[in-house]
């Protein structure tokens, strides 16, 4: 699984700034380089980063906190898939804000610290071993210290580690027959569909076919109907999500206004897809689904599509 | 669609059908709350989406402070006054369940009854703040929560509570954790022993359902299922 090593092996570099308000001595201290892994998440950062600020900080408590042009950034989505959705053109290094005071709580979730990341990660899980398997025991049953290793797994970026584990409580099955797709977390000012499908799948169920699946509105009336005639049964389907079928991937979906264009239009039939990301590649929507799912998922079993999408005014 | 194979879930059109169901029926058993309103909202407002969403919504309900006489008492401040000057103030409220206490601020939480795709079942999500609309956290929360659910909150594992960004409002609110409620509710049905058909689980599973989270915050739902 080539794929999923270069995935884990994945990197953003970040060049992070404080933000002036927190910034008690003059000069003001230069930014921070670091290279974020794609699968992690910015708030386990934080060892890293406070070394580089600790003498310019005011005294109080710390809450580490990001933001991006002025948009606080939500903590619990993997740092790779945020770098994806809010830079269409791909800004090396990534410029970003940190924050050690005010917290923006009637925006933002607070993060502790790595528990809380931790436990995010955990439920995350569990949420995708609930769409997969109807119930999330496999995960409620696992001992502290499995829960524990996986987590280190992820922290230090050993994939080793995390197959050995997740294979051991059988959170992995590829199966180019079903596949189960599912609705997205909110993100930021951004769209998200909220679609549940599990759809009996052939080996030639590609992205595209999954993309129009779960934002039909995105696609002309005439690729729904190829949909059907490719196999797929789409309207039953969508009818039936009850339908007894073995699943086992999932399926996360962010749709994104046009960054430059903040107004949201309630256009939807000059609404069309820009660009689609996953993982930092641009991938053909011709590629095999199952391809797709079993190699730029992230390790809570979720898969993130990023599409920018156009609206007209 | 027999009950006895049915999983405990909801497609999202039963639960907007549902939804109907219950804020009728409470309406016609509460009289002391204010109705359960339906809000029209969209997950994506730049997309024209076919379907109506929405979710219900209870607000301005006041969870006051329990001290030893007062453990379960609810009561409901008019929604209409802004000055949050409560205590004296006759007209709105029922003397007969106001904790009073000069030095106690009151306590209001908003509920949203939400549909969650991902586990199929209503999710209640809440937020509690004072009267000057300062939010409260979750341990704050908890103590205005009657004396046993506190307990049940700790060692139950199928109701615990996280913090998550509300689906429609996007802002950080308090919600109970569905992953257990397919199960619990299927067992509720199917303990009665008049296997009733789905068409009339649909019409009281919020209220059913509503009835065991909603004593969390020592909220009674007072109803019969009825065959």
């Amino acid at each position: 699984m080539e794929a999923q090593k270069f995935v884990w092996e994945g990197a953003i570099p970040l060049q992070i700034h404080l933000h002036e308000s927190q910034v008690t001595a003059l000069p003001p201290p230069p930014p921070a380089l670091i290279l974020a892994p794609r699968i992690g998440y910015l708030p386990l950062l934080a060892p890293l980063i406070k070394p580089y600020f600790s003498s310019t900080l005011p005294p109080g408590v710390d809450t580490i906190w990001f933001d991006y042009n002025g948009l606080p950034l939500k903590w619990y989505i993997p740092t790779g898939v945020l770098f994806d959705l809010l830079c269409p053109e791909p800004e090396r290094p990534w410029n970003i804000t940190v924050h050690f005071r005010g917290f923006p709580g009637n925006v933002l979730i607070p993060c502790e610290g790595e528990d809380c990341v931790k436990w995010s990660f955990i439920n995350s899980l569990k949420e995708a071993a609930y769409i997969m398997n109807g119930n999330c025991k496999n995960v409620m049953n696992m001992s502290q210290s499995d829960q524990l290793e996986l987590w280190n797994s992820i922290m230090n970026g050993n994939l080793e580690a995390y197959q050995r584990v997740s294979s051991k409580h059988k959170l992995s099955t590829v199966d180019d027959e079903y596949t189960s797709l599912c609705l997205p977390k909110a993100q930021q000012s951004l769209g998200e569909t909220n679609l549940t499908a599990q759809v009996k799948t052939d080996k030639c169920f590609t992205l595209r076919d999954a993309l129009k699946i779960l934002l039909p509105e995105l696609f002309s009336d005439e690729s729904l109907t190829n949909v059907k005639l490719s196999g797929v049964d789409f309207e039953d389907a969508v009818r039936n999500p009850n339908e007894d079928v073995s699943s086992d991937k999932v399926l996360e979906d962010q749709g994104q206004r046009s960054y430059k264009n903040p107004e949201a239009g309630n256009i939807s039939n000059s609404a069309e897809i820009k660009l689609i990301r996953i993982q930092g590649i641009e991938p053909k929507l011709e590629i095999p689904f199952s391809w797709v799912a079993n190699n730029l998922i992230n390790p809570d079993y979720f898969l993130h599509i990023c599409v920018y999408v156009k609206v007209g005014q | 669609m027999d009950v006895l194979h049915w999983d405990g879930t909801l497609s999202a059109k039963d639960f907007r059908v549902g939804a109907f169901a219950f804020s009728q029926k409470w309406e016609s058993l509460n009289s002391g709350f204010p109705p359960w309103v339906w809000v029209l909202s969209s997950k994506h407002p730049w997309l024209a989406s076919p379907e109506e969403e929405g979710y219900l919504s209870l607000e301005k309900i006041c969870i006051s402070r329990p001290n030893e006489e007062d453990i379960d008492q609810i009561s409901q401040i008019d929604t209409g006054e802004e000055e949050i000057g409560c205590p004296g103030n006759e007209d709105v409220i029922d003397d007969a369940t106001l904790v009073q206490s000069s030095h106690h601020e009151l306590h209001y939480c908003d509920f949203h009854i939400v549909y969650s795709s991902t586990f199929r079942v209503p999710v209640l999500y809440f937020r509690s703040y004072c009267s000057d609309g300062r939010p409260l956290p979750l341990d704050e929360i908890e103590k205005d929560l009657p004396a046993c659910s506190s307990k049940e909150l700790s060692k139950s594992k199928w109701t615990f509570i996280t913090q998550e960004e509300h689906p429609y409002l996007k802002r950080p609110w308090f919600k109970l954790h569905p992953c257990g409620t397919a199960e619990w509710i299927k067992l509720l049905f199917l303990s009665d022993t008049a296997k009733p058909k789905f068409e009339v689980v649909l019409e009281l599973y919020l209220l059913s359902w509503f009835s065991v989270v909603g004593q969390m915050f020592g909220l009674r739902t007072p109803f019969k299922i009825s065959n």
